[in-house]
């Protein structure tokens, strides 16, 4: 299983992300954001963490619009993964590969801290070996993580069970207390909190381990 | 010639920064504030063209503003 991560300018957890794909058994090719094509064979891409661009103009404004982001939009267009962790959901809700938007956390300060999260779908190649209900400590570090939906949009998530995690006590104001979603097709996730910091015991918790695993048995059996 | 593009929160999007400077001017002893709305404003200096107004709309709707939350108003000086 092939895994590409994107590297843009300000982004700080492209290592801990291809490290974390690493340890769960992808084999993984760094990509810069002035690349125009994605490795050969790429199963899934990875969007990071981090402030690409500064969070200039609007936090993944920018790198939404990058020589790679056209790689990934035809990537997603033809059925493959992709998995945008914090600045990453980010830039996939300015790609419009996802619904909705990011905004100030409602208390306006930036959260560091771990949180609890329910796992709302096991149907969802990033879901489904944890079980539907399951609670899994993961932490989020954002200043931007208020996910916002108009109520139209809401119901096509509820109504299309495309919401993959809430929190189970909202820390920044985001509707319906979601943490992640899903594209229609359901290949697509974003997320806020940050699973690739849980992935070994020296990390203070393996919580994180489920999402990779997850997603490597099913590319298996595809 | 110039644009300057104004950019703000969709009527109905809550605007948390906003509300921050509100309570804020409150604290200051500005009474009567009823409702603080947080923009930006973009100005953009331009080779002249005919079609200004529709290149810099098409700006806006690609990149200047997010329209999932915001709306964008171009005025041509």
């Amino acid at each position: 299983m092939k895994a590409a991560v994107v590297t843009f300018p300000g982004s700080n957890c492209d290592r801990d992300l291809a490290t974390a794909f690493e340890k769960m058994g992808f084999q993984v090719t760094r990509v810069w954001h002035k690349d125009s094509a994605l490795p050969e064979g790429t199963d899934v891409v990875g969007l990071p963490g981090g402030f690409s661009f500064g969070d200039y103009l609007r936090c993944g404004a920018i790198a939404a619009q990058s020589p790679i982001a056209a790689a990934v939009q035809a990537h997603a267009a033809r059925g493959g993964y992709v998995l945008g962790i914090c600045n990453g959901f980010q830039v996939l809700t300015e790609m419009r590969l996802l619904p909705g938007a990011l905004m100030r956390n409602a208390g306006l300060k930036f959260l560091c801290k771990t949180v609890t999260l329910k796992v709302a779908t096991q149907d969802s190649p990033f879901t489904n070996a944890i079980p539907k209900g399951a609670e899994i400590q993961i932490p989020i570090a954002h200043h931007d993580g208020n996910y916002t939906i108009d109520a139209e949009g809401l119901k096509a998530l509820q109504d299309q069970d495309r919401i993959a995690f809430t929190y189970a006590q909202n820390p920044n104001g985001a509707t319906a207390d979601i943490a992640g979603v899903l594209s229609a097709n359901r290949r697509v996730l974003g997320m806020m909190p940050h699973p690739e910091r849980v992935i070994e015991p020296e990390q203070g918790g393996t919580d994180g381990r489920g999402l990779f695993a997850s997603l490597i048995s099913g590319m298996a059996l595809a | 010639m110039k644009a300057r593009v104004t950019v703000m929160l969709k009527a109905g999007v809550l605007d948390v920064q906003g509300e921050a400077v509100r309570h804020a001017l409150g604290t200051l002893g500005f009474e009567g504030v009823h409702g603080v709305r947080q923009g930006k404003v973009i100005e953009l200096d331009l080779a002249e063209t005919e079609n200004a107004e529709e290149t810099v709309k098409a700006m806006c709707e690609k990149l200047l503003a997010n329209t999932v939350i915001e709306s964008y108003r171009v005025e041509i000086l």
